[in-house]
């Protein structure tokens, strides 16, 4: 009797793998092209960039960024400084 | 009038681009104004204007990182950012938020993404508004109690003490945050990270909207130093959600950037705003935008269960938003303006006095 039931438990584990497979339905990842036709110039380029390589339009997203952060960053604050007020402290207060 | 639209050609939709800028514009302000990326409004905005949800999540993040780090350079200068905190926190938030990233582009495949994102919205939004105004009202409570005892007012006393337990878990290695003022196991923010990196990597928030609370209810941190190190902590891991979602290909990096010209402004006048409110008027303010935003999502919930309300509730959802986003960056706007001419005044008044 346990002999049998060894046997079943063992049909059983090695069933399991291929009923865990067929739960989930295995759909194709999605392929995204960006569309260049109608572009020119720089947004040409980076579009292009995108649809060669995603690793590379990542790198250049990750420097566009901040250094645009930075730099517009830096031109309000030159501005905001123009103001007249003091933007170097503030009274630490939860109140 | 096809000039006010520009064509997003890796998303591959029209959008109205001055939509871009009023949102870069609101967004700046209240993000600089509570610390945190304000995508919690940006990504239904975006998606409203058009963008499909997993663009609007990736845009919105790298945005975020571009419009975080100009915040902190301002409330850098306050001295409002404890980097040391943020520096540990970064490690957890990163590990969270690739997992969550992850989860995102599974819910993609299944074609659940909108429904999954906007119930988890939901309920986070719920909570942390019930949690910002029970802390209010504990807080007034004690205000209270001191005054009728004939004690003094503590203006730095908090509500919701959540904190005072966690700071007593001393699993070594335990560090002290002298900014911040407060000692803890390093474990306390590093688990705190991971688990707002993860809620933001699934939600397509920085996750400023979960952990600006959490700064302030878990680690007992003060509100104007949460605002300052919560900012420097999404500019790095927005930077890091960038990345990995414009290596996803779910990047529209042009609307990231016109959207960053709006967010340059703004994020200074908020930020310089925090001057002129105390801590727990800005926990007021959020509150309410928090409970706002939860309502446009609960709009959007019912039009995806019912078809037929679908374009009532949108447009409901969609105005609700912008005039949230309005309205509280006018708010900002005023305080930030009244705050100006006084500190102005006073300062005239005292050269006068000199002189």
């Amino acid at each position: 009797m346990s002999n049998s039931l060894s046997k079943f438990y063992a049909f059983c584990l090695l069933l399991l793998p291929a009923h865990l497979l067929a739960a989930g339905e295995k759909t194709a990842d999605v392929v995204l092209v960006a569309d260049s036709r109608h572009l020119t110039g720089i947004m040409a380029w980076w579009t292009n960039l995108f649809n060669e390589s995603h690793l590379y339009f990542a790198l250049l997203t990750i420097v566009v960024i901040p250094l645009a952060g930075v730099i517009l960053g830096t031109i309000a604050d030159l501005l905001m400084g123009c103001i007249g007020i003091n933007l170097k402290s503030r009274a630490l207060r939860e109140g | 009038m096809n000039w006010l639209y520009a064509f997003m050609p890796i998303a591959g939709v029209h959008i109205w681009w001055p939509g871009l800028v009023i949102l870069g514009l609101g967004v700046g302000i209240i993000g600089g104004f509570f610390g945190m990326g304000g995508a919690w409004m940006v990504t239904p905005g975006l998606n409203v204007l058009g963008f499909p949800m997993a663009f609007a999540i990736g845009t919105d993040i790298t945005h975020m990182a571009g419009k975080s780090l100009i915040s902190t350079m301002r409330h850098s200068k306050f001295g409002n950012v404890d980097y040391k905190l943020s520096l540990i926190m970064v490690f957890g938030t990163i590990g969270g938020l690739e997992i969550g990233a992850r989860n995102v582009m599974w819910l993609e495949r299944i074609g659940k993404i909108d429904l999954y994102v906007r119930c988890g919205y939901l309920v986070l939004l719920t909570m942390i508004a019930w949690l910002v105004f029970a802390d209010v009202v504990k807080r007034r409570n004690k205000d209270r109690a001191a005054r009728a005892a004939g004690r003094p007012v503590d203006p730095l006393a908090t509500g919701i003490e959540w904190y005072k337990t966690l700071q007593q878990i001393k699993i070594p290695p335990v560090v002290t945050f002298p900014k911040a003022g407060i000692r803890c196991s390093v474990w306390l923010p590093v688990a705190v990270a991971f688990v707002t990196g993860w809620m933001a990597g699934i939600l397509g928030i920085g996750g400023g909207l979960i952990r600006m609370p959490s700064l302030i209810y878990l680690i007992g941190v003060p509100t104007h130093i949460a605002v300052g190190t919560d900012l420097f902590e999404i500019a790095v891991s927005g930077l890091y959600g960038a990345a990995t979602y414009s290596y996803k290909g779910r990047v529209e990096l042009l609307a990231a950037f016109i959207m960053l010209i709006g967010a340059a402004v703004g994020a200074q006048i908020g930020a310089v705003a925090t001057k002129y409110v105390r801590g727990y008027g800005i926990r007021i303010f959020f509150g309410i935008a928090v409970i706002g935003c939860d309502i446009s999502v609960v709009m959007k919930v019912v039009a995806s269960a019912y078809p037929h309300f679908k374009n009532v509730l949108d447009i409901c959802a969609a105005t609700l938003i912008i005039g949230l986003v309005t309205l509280l960056s006018l708010t900002i706007v005023v305080k930030f303006i009244r705050g100006v001419r006084e500190e102005l005044a006073m300062k005239k008044e005292q050269t006068a006095v000199a002189a």
